[in-house]
């Protein structure tokens, strides 16, 4: 009893400020929203189209667009731009309810999508939501980053949202993975069970567009093929600040910065 | 004692050879020397199908490790028409090798004692195994399951969807009572192609494949595929990106056995270590964060080295956290041994003796705490692990404390090792060019990731690309093992031998 008593002392306080506070200092090296500088971009090279691994970089008349929903965060396009029109910020504020909202395009400055739950929804899950985890072809990388809410320093229980144990017991479903074939059903039906009202979240690139699998015969490209989604938080995988960020301006509990 | 498989070629882990070096022999001959192999001590990293110009002929390639002689070898054989005779009666490692042949071609494998699919798709061929009309989908864990019979024996079915966080798969259990009599387990719910989507490869999405293959074990994945370029390519690395792929290895290693102590002492009701760990897990994934950018290590592994290079300071600050972490972890972790009713439910929980281990190809930290010490950076050392070596931790019980132990003995070495590594960086670019990948060859590529032996594969086509593409996650192997371990033990004991083997889904069913 001692000894646990000394480690607790040793471990300390750990949970996190945030969102009263600052957020967690993240890498330097962390590549969140990508900023897009289309006056640079003239020449024609289409370099970057050719690097990008899932075809989330559209170039139409010199002016590129990135699809959140489908880039892998990789910056393999920021590597061979000439032109240097294509960085990758530190922004990780990425979520939005609309899929087109995830398309960054022109110069046009990034801010937070207003992504806050209708009124008469956030009545009922503004202080209390709970939430179905389906993990449909995810590789347990979003999966790993969505439970790590749950520890000790991100502590989600503070912000009334749990992560429960059957669809009977929850508001919503928070997806990951492309959506298998061999998921399909599973998901549908667990959708199914969730009483109305309810939400959907689709948590990383594969969740939203298929990701890496995206176009695979094995895959539904995403988890609004099978249930309508309600947010989507890119990223491959998306940083749990990402994740927590997007949830609690959801619910309202945080504005847009 | 261990002898020469003279009728396979020799093969070292990450070195490409023609492919017509590899001898085809007869299947009598193919079988003879697997399981003499066997016998001696060698395991089957990997038995895979590939298909041939002709569609009723099947190549059969089997890769077999001799961990006491650092070595491997290679063979195949010709199987024409629909099916061959069963070597699981014989050989009980290769079952799920066979079964997955058997769905991908349509070859059936006669006399298998439980011939069902692996991951629940059609075939490459017009075949199929189950003779399953090609116009129908096939339903995921739809099929036979073993049963107990007798009026107090009853079933309970757990999935696909589970009641965490946590990836999808079906779990059938026949009880009596409380008691397990036999667990089966259903996968392929993850299945997404990647091993499909790979030929014709390599292309820009193909590192993004073996980055997400299993999405905690990016950094080993990545590594096997990153190798099996580097070898067909014959392209030198060099010692400074040899160095920090080790240290993300480990550091990779380090995050996810901190997080499965803590997953375990929470499965055990042990609060303090599990919400420690919990944390303390995080911190390492920041460390190989603080290197790349990303948590999991994405974009620090490729081709010709890696993505991201050190510094002075990086360095230094890496070893300050690394320091902090070491204390926190020793900490949290040394409370489990030192609780009484921590280490009751721990210890005689879920066991797999050593003899059933050696039979079902048992790997990684599984193998290690029922005493195999089977460690490919310590038997077939690639890059960095060929100069410094780590020594294999093992036990003896075979229990999950012996599980969890083995953990944290590693998560000491592996410290050792980062300590040692960023003290002293060797100069050097980090990435070279890979050029054009050879020819009509063969390669695999062994990496100790934190689950086991991840086993990369690949055999390229008369113009350099992937011909078959083949993935081993460590998972593969062992899924057997956590069915077995469960035997006779209570089911409420399910949770806590399941997160004491803590396999991967999706690298199972690719």
């Amino acid at each position: 009893m001692l000894k646990i008593i000394l480690a607790r002392l040793q471990q300390g306080h750990q949970t996190m400020k945030y969102p009263d506070g600052p957020p967690p200092k993240l890498p330097d090296r962390f590549r969140g929203c990508p900023k897009l500088n289309a006056d640079k971009c003239s020449n024609g090279c289409n370099a970057c189209v050719g690097a990008c691994p899932t075809g989330a970089i559209v170039v139409k008349d010199n002016h590129p667009s990135i699809d959140m929903g489908k880039c892998l965060f990789c910056a393999e396009c920021e590597k061979v731009c000439p032109e240097k029109a294509i960085t990758f910020s530190d922004e990780y504020y990425l979520a939005a309810r609309k899929r087109q909202d995830m398309i960054a395009a022109g110069n046009q400055p990034t801010k937070p999508c207003d992504v806050v739950m209708e009124r008469d929804i956030r009545k009922l899950f503004g202080r209390s939501l709970k939430l179905r985890q389906v993990s449909a072809g995810g590789c347990n990388a979003c999966e790993a980053d969505t439970n790590v809410l749950g520890t000790l320093a991100w502590d989600l229980g503070r912000f009334g949202i749990q992560f429960v144990a059957s669809p009977r017991h929850a508001d919503g479903l928070l997806i990951t993975g492309p959506v298998t074939q061999n998921m399909h059903l599973a998901l549908k039906k667990t959708y199914d069970a969730v009483a109305e009202p309810k939400i959907v979240i689709a948590v990383g690139a594969c969740a939203i567009s298929g990701g890496p699998y995206i176009d695979h015969e094995q895959v539904k490209n995403g988890a609004d093929a099978v249930v309508p989604v309600d947010l989507y938080i890119p990223g491959c995988p998306p940083h749990p600040l990402t994740i927590l960020d997007g949830l609690i301006r959801f619910l309202g509990r945080k504005g847009c910065n | 004692m261990t002898q020469n498989n003279y009728s396979f070629a020799k093969l070292t882990n990450g070195r490409a050879v023609r492919l017509d070096t590899i001898p085809t022999i007869a299947f009598d001959g193919f079988r003879q020397a697997i399981l003499d192999g066997v016998a001696y001590g060698q395991r089957v990293s990997a038995m895979f199908g590939d298909s041939t110009s002709q569609s009723d002929v099947t190549l059969l390639y089997v890769v077999m490790a001799d961990d006491e002689q650092n070595q491997l070898y290679v063979g195949r054989t010709q199987i024409e028409g629909d099916q061959f005779p069963s070597l699981t009666p014989d050989c009980p490692q290769v079952h799920l090798f066979e079964r997955e042949i058997a769905e991908q071609f349509g070859l059936k494998p006669i006399g298998h004692p439980w011939f069902k699919p692996v991951r629940y798709h059609h075939s490459k061929t017009s075949r199929d195994a189950w003779n399953r009309p090609s116009n129908q989908p096939i339903l995921p864990g739809v099929g036979d399951f073993f049963q107990v019979g007798g009026d107090e024996v009853h079933e309970v079915a757990v999935g696909p969807v589970h009641a965490g966080i946590i990836e999808p798969g079906h779990f059938r259990f026949q009880c009596y009572g409380e008691q397990v009599f036999h667990l089966e387990i259903a996968l392929g719910f993850q299945h997404r192609g990647v091993e499909q989507a790979l030929i014709g490869g390599p292309n820009n999405r193909s590192i993004h494949y073996s980055e997400t293959l299993a999405g905690d074990t990016t950094i080993a994945h990545a590594t096997g595929y990153c190798q099996v370029l580097e070898a067909l390519a014959h392209c030198q690395k060099t010692a400074r990106a040899q160095m920090l792929r080790g240290v993300a290895l480990e550091l990779e290693r380090l995050a996810n056995h901190v997080g499965d102590l803590g997953a375990i002492s929470g499965d055990v009701g042990f609060l303090p270590t599990a919400s420690y760990c919990g944390r303390i897990r995080g911190d390492y994934l920041n460390m190989t964060a603080l290197l790349c950018g990303s948590r999991f290590g994405r974009g620090m592994i490729r081709p010709g080295g890696v993505g991201f290079d050190i510094d002075d300071n990086r360095a230094s600050e890496l070893l300050r956290r690394l320091d902090k972490a070491e204390k926190d972890t020793t900490v949290a972790i040394k409370l489990l041994w030192d609780t009484p009713s921590v280490m009751a439910r721990l210890e005689n929980t879920g066991t797999l003796p050593k003899s059933i281990a050696i039979e079902l190809g048992i790997v990684g930290p599984a193998a290690r705490a029922s005493d195999l010490p089977r460690d490919i950076r310590q038997d077939q050392p690639s890059g960095i692990f060929r100069f410094s070596h780590i020594p294999a931790s093992t036990c003896d019980t075979g229990d999950a404390f012996g599980r969890a132990f083995v953990r944290w003995l590693e998560i000491q070495h592996s410290i050792q090792f980062i300590r040692e590594q960023i003290g002293a960086i060797p100069a050097g670019s980090p990435l070279v060019k890979v050029g054009s990948l050879a020819a009509e060859s063969f390669v695999a590529t062994l990496n100790e990731g934190w689950r086991g032996e991840v086993c990369h594969i690949a055999i390229t086509n008369q113009q350099g690309n992937f011909a078959r593409y083949k993935i081993v996650d460590p998972s593969f192997h062992n899924w057997a093992a956590l069915a077995y371990a469960l035997r006779n033990q209570e089911i409420s004991d399910f949770p806590l031998c399941n997160k004491s083997f803590n396999l991967s889904y999706c690298g199972h069913d690719l």
